[in-house]
C-alpha cells in the first residue's frame, strides 16, 4: 500500500543546515511535499465549493421542473448579449491566468506581473457587465422581494413574438426564477470579488519575486482557484441564459 | 483497585524546559500561533466557556419544566432559551469539541509530522470559531433569536421579528470553521504521515477523525448556503422557500436537513475515536477487529449522507420515498453496533484497569447503546410517526449525543490531559464525578423516553399536568448532572499547578504521542520517527521500555 | 400517613393521580402501534443487556488484578460477521414492521369521513363538512374511520393525537392527510408539536371521541347551519365561476359535476386523479394543471380566497354531482349535514363519490 513517504530527515550532527528555500515551511520535509500538500487542499477546497453551489443548483433543478413556462421568460427577458460577453471575457481570463501559472514556472517575473493585472481587469470587466445587468434587472423592477413585478411577463416580449404572455400565476411564479438568478449570479460575483482581491495580492508579491523563484505553488493554486470560478460560470450562463433560446 | 498509572518519581521530577507551552510567553505569541497544540489550547478554553453558557440555558430549561405551566420564563422567553441551547451546544460545542481540541493536538503528533498541513488555516478556523460565538453572544445579548436551533422556514423567514439573520451568519461562520478543520485533517492525514506510517498502522482516533472530516468538508457548504437562502429571504424577501411566492418551505428541510444529519455523525465520530484509544488503553491489548472499526467508520461517513429525509417522515414526503430513507437509516445503524461490539470484544483477555478516561468510556458504551437502539425506533418509519417531534427525540439525542459524545470528550480530556499539560489530574475526585455524571444523565434524560411516548412534544414551556412527575424527575437528574460537569472545569483547572507530574507515557500506552516528553516540544520531534510497528503494538511497546524518550532541557 | 407532612401528602396525591406512564389506546392503529413499540422495546434490552453481560463480565474476570498480561486478538472475521448480520436482520425486521405500519397509517380507508383542519398560529380551526366549526378540539364518532385533510395557513404546525398515535405536518401551500378511527370515547390530548413561534405550548386541544348517537347530537347542536358544501357553493358563485365552469354547450372550463375522484387528461397527454390537492393547486395556480381540450384562461385566484374558503370550494366540488341540486331543494330540513352513506330522511340516496384522497 503506497504511504506516500517522503524522505527522512536525518540529524546529523545536531541541528541541520538550512539547506532549503526560505518559502519552506518547517512541518514540510521537502518543497515537493509542501507543494502537492498545497494543491491537494485546493482540489478539497473547490469540492466544498461544488457543495457550496450544489443547493442552488438543486433548488433551480426543482423549480425549473415545476414552472417552466415562468423560466423561460424570465430566461428571455435576460440580455443575452451580455451574458456571452461574460462568458468570453472569463474564458479569455482563465487562459490569462494560465498564462501566469507558466510564467511563475518559468521565473518570468515582469510576465507573470502583466498576466495577473490582465486576469484583475477581466475580472473587473466582468463586474461590470454583470453591475450592469444587475442594475437592468432593478429598473425593469425583476428584483425579487424588494421591486418585482410581474405585469411584464403578462405583456408579449418584443424580443420573442412567439412567447405567449403568462397568466398572472405563472407570471409570478418567475419572481423564483430571478430569486435563482440572483442568489446564483450574487454568490458568483461574491467569489469573482475575493478572487480578484486575492489576486491584486499576489500581483503585488509577484512583483516583489515571490512566486518566480521556485515558490509557484500559490500561483498554481489560485490558477485552480480561478478556473473553478470560471467553470462555475460556465455552468450558469447555459441554465440562467439559455432556455429556450432556439427560436 | 490496581491501575496502569505510572508516574516519574514525584520528589525528583519536573516538567521538561522546554516544550510548546514554555517555548514563548506573551499573549500575541498565543494569538498568532501556527502551533497546533497551542491553537487546540485555545479552542479548550473557548470551547468550555460555550459549553458552560449552552449548559445554563439547559438549567434554565429544566427549571422551567419543573412545573407545568410556564410560569418562570414568558413562552417567548423559553423559546430563544432553548435555541440558544441548541445552536450552542450543538454548533459551538458538540460540533468543534473533540476535532478542534483533542484532533487538533493529537493527529499531527499520531501520524507523525510537525505540524497540520496547514497551520495557519488552523488559527483562522480557531477565528473564525471565536467570531462566530461572538456573533451568538451578541444575538443573545442584544434580545435573543427563538427559531430554535432547526431555523424551520417560513416561521424563521417571515414569523419572527428577533435576531435570526445575526444567528444565521454566526452558524454560517462556524461552518466555515468547521470546513477548514476537517479539510486541514484530510490533507494531513493523507499527505504527511511519517515514513512506514501506512494507512492500517494508524490509530482508530486517526480514522474516525477522517471520516468526520470528509462528513464536514462536503456537509456543511450545503448548510452554508441554506442559511445563506434564509438570509435574502429575510432581507430581501426572495420566495425560495415562501409558497406564496411559488417556493417550497421543504425544500428548506430537505437542504437543511442534508447536512444536519451527516453532522451528527460528525459529532460522533471523533468521539467514536476516542474510545476506541481509552479500550485499547485500559485494556492493554489491540483494538480488536481493527479493519472492521476503520472501514465502519468510512462507511458511517458515506451512508450518514443518505439518510436526512428520517426527519421529514410525517412532512408529506411521499411514502416511497420514505420507505427508502427508513431502510438506509436502517443500513446505517449497522456500523455503529459493529464498534459497540468489537470495544466490547477488546476487552476480553485484555488486563483492565478502571482509570477515570475508562469509566468514562464504560459510560459511553452504555449509554451510546442505549441511545443509538432509540434511534432504531425513530428509523422505524411507523413508530416515528407517533414518536417524531416529542420528548423521545430529546431524549434520543441526548442519550447520543451527551450520554455518548460528552462522555468520549471528557474520557479524551482526562485520557490526553497529561500529554497536554504534563500534569496528572486528581484521580479520586475525578472518578467521582464521571460517576455522579453517570448517574444524573440517565435520571435526567431516561424519563424523556417515556414522556416521548405518552406524547409530550418538545419545545414546550408549558405541559398537562399528568406529565409533571417525570419531568421533575428530569430536572432533579439535571442537578445532578450539572455537579458532575463542574467538577472537572474546577479540578483540571486545580491541576495545572498542583497536579502531579505525569512523565512521557504515563497510561503506558501505544501511539507516537506517548513516545515524547509531555508537554511535548513546539516541533513534537526531535528527528522524524520511522515508524515499523502496527497500531496498538504493545508488544513493540514492552521491548521499548528500556529506552529513554528523548527530553529536551 | 399522620407522620408525612400534610403539604408533601397533597404534593404526594396530586402527582399519584395525575401520573401517567403510558398513553390510552384509543384507535384501532394503537395496538398496532405499541406492538411494534414492545418489539423494539425488547430488542433494544436484550442488545443493551448483551452488551452489558460482556462488559460487566469481561471488566471483572480480566481485570488487571486476576489477569496481568493481555493477549492480543487481532480479530475474528466470523466474530464480524455475526454481530452484522444479526443486527442487520433485527433491523430490518424492523424496517419492514415500521414500513406496514406506516403504510397502515398513511393510507386511509375509502369511506373515511372527511375533516378539514386549518392550523395557523396559534391555534386549530376544525371544520366539518356539515358546517360544524370548532376551534381546538375535534369531536369524532367512534368506530368511523376519520380522515384528517390538513393544511397550515402561516407556518408549520403538526397534528399531533398521541392517543391515537398518529401525527401529520400542516405545512403552508399543500394537504396533507392522516386517518384513524376511534375505538373508545373520551376525551384525548392534541398537541401541535412542530416548534410555530410564542404560544406553540398553548397550540393544544382535545380530541372527542363519541359514540355514534352523541355525535349525531352534537353535529345536530353544533353546526352553524350551512355545510362547508353550501357555503363553497355561495363562494363559487361569488368568485364567478360558473361563468366558465357550468354544464352550457359553449363552457370556457370542464363541467365539475361528478369531476372529483375521475381522471383527467392534462394538456401534456398525461392523466390525473382529481383529489382535494389537485382542486386546491388548480384554483391558484392554473396554469400549471392546463386540461386537454380548454384554452388556458383560468385566473389565478391566489390571494383572493382564505385556505377555509378554499376548503368550502373543495367541498362543494366533492360534493357535485348532477344530482347535487335536487338534493339541495329537497334537504332542508333540520340543516342535517349531507353524509355519506347517511342518507338524510326524505330523500334518495345521493351518489356521491367522495374518492380517496392521494397524498
Amino acid at each position: 500500500m503506497d504511504s506516500h513517504t517522503i524522505a527522512a530527515q536525518t540529524a546529523e550532527a545536531g541541528h541541520i543546515e538550512h539547506e532549503h528555500p526560505p518559502f519552506l515551511r518547517h512541518h514540510f520535509a521537502t518543497v515537493e511535499q509542501q507543494r502537492e500538500t498545497a494543491t491537494f487542499g485546493m482540489w478539497l477546497f473547490l469540492l466544498t465549493e461544488i457543495m457550496f453551489f450544489g443547493g442552488l443548483f438543486c433548488a433551480y433543478l426543482i423549480y425549473r421542473n415545476w414552472y417552466y413556462p415562468a423560466f423561460v421568460d424570465g430566461s428571455h427577458s435576460l440580455h443575452i448579449w451580455a451574458g456571452t460577453l461574460n462568458t468570453t471575457i472569463l474564458i479569455v481570463s482563465s487562459f490569462t491566468m494560465a498564462m501566469g501559472v507558466h510564467a511563475s514556472e518559468t521565473r518570468m517575473r515582469k510576465a507573470l506581473v502583466g498576466w495577473c493585472i490582465a486576469t484583475i481587469i477581466l475580472g473587473c470587466g466582468f463586474l461590470c457587465v454583470k453591475a450592469y445587468e444587475w442594475h437592468d434587472e432593478w429598473v425593469e423592477h425583476h428584483v425579487p422581494g424588494l421591486n418585482f413585478s410581474p405585469e411584464g411577463f403578462m405583456r408579449v416580449n418584443p424580443a420573442y413574438p412567439a412567447d405567449a404572455p403568462l397568466q398572472r400565476d405563472m407570471a409570478e411564479k418567475t419572481q423564483v426564477y430571478f430569486s435563482l438568478y440572483f442568489a446564483m449570479t450574487g454568490m458568483h460575483a461574491l467569489h469573482m470579488i475575493i478572487g480578484v482581491s486575492l489576486l491584486a495580492l499576489l500581483t503585488i508579491r509577484a512583483w516583489g519575486g515571490a512566486y518566480t523563484s521556485g515558490h509557484v505553488a500559490p500561483v498554481e493554486n489560485f490558477g485552480l482557484y480561478w478556473h473553478f470560478v470560471d467553470i462555475v460560470w460556465i455552468f450558469l450562463f447555459p441554465l440562467l441564459y439559455l432556455i429556450s433560446r432556439h427560436q | 483497585m490496581s491501575t496502569i498509572l505510572t508516574l516519574p518519581d514525584q520528589s525528583t521530577a519536573t516538567l521538561p524546559k522546554v516544550s510548546y507551552l514554555s517555548k514563548e510567553y506573551g499573549l500575541k505569541s498565543w494569538l498568532l500561533t501556527g502551533d497546533h497544540k497551542r491553537i487546540a489550547m485555545l479552542y479548550l478554553i473557548s470551547i468550555t466557556f460555550f459549553f458552560f453558557i449552552g449548559g445554563a440555558m439547559a438549567g434554565l430549561i429544566r427549571l422551567e419544566l419543573l412545573t407545568p405551566p410556564s410560569d418562570l420564563l414568558a413562552a417567548d422567553t423559553y423559546n430563544k432559551v432553548f435555541t440558544a441551547h441548541g445552536i450552542i451546544m450543538v454548533f459551538l460545542f458538540l460540533v468543534p469539541s473533540v476535532p478542534a481540541t483533542i484532533g487538533n493536538f493529537v493527529i499531527p503528533i499520531m501520524v507523525g509530522a510537525k505540524d497540520l498541513a496547514f497551520p495557519k488555516i488552523n488559527l483562522l478556523s480557531w477565528y473564525l470559531y471565536v467570531a462566530a460565538g461572538c456573533m451568538v453572544i451578541a444575538a443573545l445579548v442584544s434580545g435573543g433569536v427563538d427559531t430554535g436551533w432547526t431555523f424551520t422556514t417560513p416561521l424563521s423567514t417571515h414569523y419572527l421579528n428577533t435576531h435570526v439573520i445575526t444567528a444565521g451568519l454566526a452558524v454560517f461562520i462556524a461552518g466555515f470553521s468547521s470546513i477548514f478543520t476537517g479539510l486541514n485533517f484530510i490533507v494531513t492525514i493523507h499527505r504527511m504521515r511519517a515514513p512506514g506510517m501506512t494507512w492500517f498502522r494508524l490509530p482508530l482516533f486517526v480514522w474516525s477523525h477522517y471520516a468526520a472530516s470528509i462528513l464536514m468538508v462536503l456537509g456543511t457548504p450545503v448548510l452554508a448556503i441554506t442559511l445563506v437562502l434564509v438570509v435574502l429571504e429575510r432581507t430581501i424577501g426572495i420566495g425560495v422557500f415562501d409558497p406564496t411566492k411559488g417556493g417550497d418551505p421543504l425544500l428548506f428541510q430537505h437542504l437543511f436537513w442534508f447536512y444536519s444529519h451527516p453532522a451528527v455523525y460528525i459529532m460522533i465520530l471523533p468521539g467514536m475515536g476516542v474510545i476506541s484509544e481509552v479500550i485499547s488503553t485500559f485494556s492493554r491489548k489491540r483494538v480488536f477487529g481493527y479493519t472492521a472499526v476503520a472501514f465502519s467508520s468510512v462507511a458511517i461517513a458515506v451512508f450518514g449522507f443518505f439518510v436526512w429525509a428520517h426527519h421529514m417522515f410525517i412532512m408529506g414526503i411521499s411514502n416511497y420515498s420514505a420507505l427508502v430513507f427508513s431502510l438506509l437509516t436502517m443500513l446505517v445503524a449497522v456500523p455503529s453496533a459493529i464498534k459497540i461490539f468489537n470495544w466490547s470484544a477488546t476487552l476480553y483477555k485484555g488486563s483492565i484497569t478502571f482509570e477515570t478516561p475508562m469509566l468514562y468510556a464504560f459510560g459511553f458504551i452504555g449509554l451510546f447503546t442505549i441511545g443509538g437502539l432509540t434511534g432504531v425506533f425513530l428509523g422505524s418509519m411507523g413508530m416515528d410517526i407517533h414518536l417524531t417531534e416529542t420528548y423521545f427525540i430529546v431524549a434520543h439525542f441526548h442519550f447520543v449525543m451527551v450520554g455518548g459524545m460528552l462522555m468520549a470528550y471528557l474520557s479524551g480530556v482526562h485520557f490526553w490531559w497529561p500529554k497536554m499539560t504534563g500534569r496528572m489530574y486528581p484521580e479520586g475526585i475525578s472518578k467521582l464525578a464521571a460517576v455522579i455524571t453517570f448517574v444524573g444523565f440517565i435520571l435526567t434524560f431516561f424519563p424523556q423516553f417515556l414522556l416521548g411516548y405518552l406524547g409530550m412534544p418538545r419545545r414546550y414551556a408549558a405541559y398537562p399536568p399528568e406529565f409533571q412527575v417525570l419531568n421533575v424527575f428530569s430536572s432533579a437528574g439535571a442537578s445532578v448532572l450539572g455537579v458532575g460537569y463542574l467538577l472537572p472545569l474546577l479540578y483540571l483547572t486545580w491541576s495545572l499547578k498542583y497536579g502531579k507530574i505525569a512523565g512521557p507515557n504515563p497510561w503506558q500506552a501505544t501511539g507516537l504521542e506517548w513516545q515524547i516528553q509531555s508537554p511535548p516540544l513546539t516541533e513534537n520531534f526531535v528527528e522524524t520517527p520511522i515508524v515499523t510497528h502496527e497500531a496498538y503494538d504493545y508488544e513493540w511497546l514492552e521491548s521499548k521500555k528500556d529506552h529513554e524518550v528523548p527530553t529536551v532541557g | 400517613m399522620h407522620f408525612i407532612s400534610p403539604v408533601l401528602w397533597q404534593f404526594l396525591i396530586k402527582w399519584l393521580t395525575f401520573f401517567a406512564i403510558f398513553p390510552p389506546e384509543a384507535s384501532t392503529i394503537a395496538p398496532y402501534a405499541d406492538a411494534l413499540y414492545f418489539f423494539l422495546v425488547l430488542i433494544s434490552v436484550v442488545g443493551l443487556v448483551a452488551v452489558a453481560i460482556l462488559v460487566i463480565t469481561f471488566s471483572i474476570r480480566y481485570r488487571k488484578d486476576r489477569n496481568p498480561v493481555a493477549t492480543q486478538i487481532e480479530g475474528s472475521t466470523l466474530l464480524e460477521a455475526t454481530w452484522t448480520i444479526i443486527p442487520l436482520i433485527l433491523f430490518m425486521i424492523c424496517f419492514v414492521w415500521g414500513a406496514l405500519l406506516y403504510f397502515r397509517i398513511y393510507s386511509p380507508p375509502t369511506n373515511a369521513m372527511n375533516v378539514y383542519v386549518v392550523g395557523k398560529q396559534w391555534m386549530w380551526k376544525v371544520e366539518h363538512p356539515g358546517g360544524q366549526h370548532e376551534i381546538n378540539s375535534l369531536h369524532i364518532p367512534i368506530n368511523r374511520p376519520i380522515q384528517i385533510t390538513l393544511i397550515s395557513q402561516d407556518v408549520f404546525h403538526s397534528f399531533s393525537i398521541p392517543a391515537f398515535r398518529v401525527k401529520r405536518e400542516a405545512i403552508p401551500g399543500r394537504y396533507n392527510t392522516e386517518w384513524f378511527e376511534a375505538t373508545t370515547p373520551g376525551t384525548y390530548h392534541l398537541f401541535c408539536t412542530q416548534y410555530c413561534g410564542t404560544l406553540h405550548s398553548q397550540m393544544i386541544g382535545e380530541v372527542v371521541a363519541m359514540t355514534e348517537e352523541d355525535y349525531e347530537a352534537w353535529a345536530a347542536s353544533s353546526t352553524s347551519g350551512n355545510s362547508l358544501a353550501q357555503n363553497g357553493e355561495r363562494l363559487f358563485a361569488s368568485l364567478g365561476c360558473n361563468s366558465c365552469h357550468n354544464s352550457g354547450p359553449n363552457a370556457h372550463g370542464p363541467n365539475l359535476a361528478n369531476v372529483y375522484g375521475s381522471h383527467l387528461q392534462l394538456k401534456d397527454g398525461s392523466f390525473v386523479t382529481v383529489d382535494d390537492a389537485f382542486l386546491r393547486d388548480t384554483i391558484l395556480n392554473p396554469t400549471m394543471h392546463e386540461i386537454a381540450g380548454f384554452a388556458p384562461i383560468m385566473p389565478t385566484y391566489q390571494g383572493q380566497v382564505s385556505e377555509e374558503g378554499l376548503i368550502d370550494l373543495v367541498e362543494y366540488i366533492r360534493r357535485l354531482d348532477s344530482q347535487y341540486r335536487i338534493d339541495q331543494t329537497i334537504d332542508n330540513s333540520a340543516g342535517q349535514p349531507i353524509q355519506t352513506g347517511a342518507a338524510p330522511p326524505g330523500t334518495s340516496s345521493p351518489t356521491l363519490a367522495p374518492g380517496t384522497v392521494k397524498q
